[in-house]
């Protein structure tokens, strides 16, 4: 029996590194400090166990070797004219840096799930640059903490209690005491429950509510009518008071910013609202990432390339404009006439038309697990979990880069080695 | 009956916990459903756990009804997955991002079966 400390969480972007793991012949039997998210994870489930392979999508797979489906799969990419690498959250920077390599090689579009995830606040940071904080820095000082659209409860179980709400710090050694929680959302969550004070604004009205703060902030509180987005204006200007009145403001923000209608501009002009917030007091501002390394796409993506995702290398040159290079435009737009998706789930987690024509084109899969992109992929290549039977490099929410532990000893291929592989054989066919 | 409501989308906890074994029907009894509060069910007139009908715009799906108060009137929420996908928004308005929360929805009482993930996916082949 082998019994790994402090290890990794690779399940969402708090990346706890407290976690207790046992581990018997090796397989994992136990595991301590990790939630709910964490420990399905980390436990496993049915592994997709030998490559497979299939011409019709509606017929039945038949398993084949791996180098059969490795040359199949670069055959796919040499021919494809408008191919598209897509996924890579749940997998680690060394296997980012082999999925761009190959995207240039082939002349695909990279992108990654933070296009239906955090994408828009990439476009606002752009925009207006990001104030923020590591995790520590806000459990060591923040005495407000807001969560805007996001519901750390359900999605980030740990972050309250480790970092943002409940964590005693150096300078907050009350915890939840010395800590004023506020959270905005379109409903009462079971993180609002929880909040000091719960403001509930119209879904899509967060820009609107956003303007009316910053109105009130800058001494403009005359041109804010008596309730904007379903929220009083009372409310408001109790919640700017309360905002100026902190000594460290932490503001955390999740998907109802970012799916809503005014898509990255609700970030924007949330960005805005916390540098102005910083003429009275200390504020920072974190999106609450999802998958623990999509944050680890970003920066490896943006050092390789200049750009965070939805890069378009058609050119030769990397192009990155999403509204035209984001995976859904180019899956709508029926451009992309083959796909490669690994460490994400396009079929689970794009609408239904880009999956419909995810079905019409040739699909690689890699990936551990069955899931809705196997049922429209033609090649699907098994491989190791990273994280769990794989160490590497992965950042954290805040962009601190954190080493992930081996947990056991893989008993299929990496996503590095397939990636690898794959890239030979493309140069291969090219004649190289 | 039908309902109009406004559809949101996002995660859960249960969603999170089943992610990686969506072939699983924990995963299907985490995802296909649709979240409304006691008065909207009132008006709908079934019970928790019965199917209901999501069609919006972009498409249509069966789901099971469940109880959330924590819903101001008028909204339905269905955790991420193909589900709820199956009915959001493709357009991603200039940005990438397709149009997963804030989409017009109609809901209604319905005795079709809740379809399984490979035979939910298979419609779109």
């Amino acid at each position: 029996m082998t019994v790994i400390t402090d290890a990794l969480c690779p399940f969402c972007g708090c990346l706890c590194d407290d976690l207790t793991i046992v581990v018997e012949n090796n397989k994992i039997t136990d595991i301590k400090n990790a939630c709910k998210l964490g420990s399905a994870k980390i436990m496993g489930h049915h592994r997709i166990e030998a490559p497979m392979m299939r011409a019709d999508k509606k017929s039945e797979f038949k398993e084949v070797s791996y180098e059969e489906a490795i040359n199949e799969a670069a055959a796919i990419l040499f021919k494809s004219k408008r191919p598209l690498l897509y996924g890579w959250a749940s997998a680690l920077c060394e296997v980012h840096k082999k999925g761009i390599l190959l995207a240039e090689e082939v002349g695909a579009i990279i992108d990654n799930t933070a296009t239906v995830c955090h994408a828009p606040s990439t476009l606002a940071v752009h925009e207006k640059g990001l104030p923020t904080a590591t995790l520590g820095q806000i459990k060591n000082r923040s005495d407000v903490t807001v969560f805007w659209g996001s519901n750390p409860v359900h999605a980030h179980p740990r972050h309250m209690g480790r970092y943002s709400v409940f964590a005693k710090g150096f300078f907050q050694e009350k915890g939840r005491k010395g800590r004023k929680v506020i959270v905005v959302d379109v409903r009462k969550t079971e993180t609002a429950a929880m909040a000091d004070e719960f403001i509930q604004v119209q879904q899509g009205s967060d820009y609107l509510v956003i303007s009316a703060l910053r109105a009130i902030l800058s001494g403009h509180a005359d041109v804010v009518p008596e309730s904007v987005g379903g929220v009083p204006k009372e409310q408001l200007a109790k919640l700017v008071d309360t905002l100026k009145a902190a000594k460290f403001g932490a503001v955390f923000f999740g998907m109802g910013l970012t799916q809503s209608i005014s898509r990255y501009k609700n970030i924007d002009n949330a960005i805005s609202l916390i540098t102005e917030l910083n003429a009275y007091t200390k504020y920072v501002i974190t999106p609450m990432r999802g998958h623990y390394n999509v944050t680890g796409f970003g920066q490896v993506c943006s050092w390789e390339t200049g750009f965070a995702t939805a890069v378009d290398f058609a050119r030769g040159a990397p192009y990155y404009n999403p509204g035209e290079t984001a995976a859904n435009d180019v899956l709508m737009r029926k451009e992309t006439d083959a796909a490669m998706i690994i460490a994400g789930d396009a079929g689970a987690h794009f609408p239904a038309d880009s999956v419909r024509q995810l079905a019409r084109i040739p699909v690689i899969q890699i990936d551990p697990y069955w899931n809705p992109t196997t049922e429209v992929s033609n090649v699907v290549i098994p491989v190791a979990i990273c994280g769990v039977e794989v160490a590497g490099t992965a950042y954290r929410m805040d962009g601190v880069s954190l080493q992930m532990r081996k947990m056991v000893e893989p008993t299929l291929p990496t996503d590095v080695e397939v990636l690898e592989r794959i890239t030979q054989r493309v140069r291969k066919l090219r004649g190289e | 009956m039908t309902l109009n409501a406004i559809l949101i989308t996002g995660r859960t906890i249960n969603q999170g916990a089943t992610i990686e074994n969506k072939t699983s029907l924990d995963y299907q009894e985490a995802t296909a459903l649709c979240e409304l509060n006691s008065k909207d069910i009132g008006l709908l007139g079934i019970k928790p756990g019965s199917q209901i009908s999501v069609k919006t715009d972009h498409g249509d799906v069966v789901v099971k009804l469940k109880e959330n108060n924590g819903n101001p009137d008028g909204m339905a929420f269905i955790p991420m997955g193909p589900w709820a996908n199956a009915v959001v928004d493709p357009d991603t308005k200039g940005c990438g991002m397709p149009g997963f929360k804030g989409i017009k929805a109609r809901l209604e009482p319905t005795d079709k079966k809740v379809l399984s993930m490979k035979d939910l996916i298979a419609r779109y082949k």
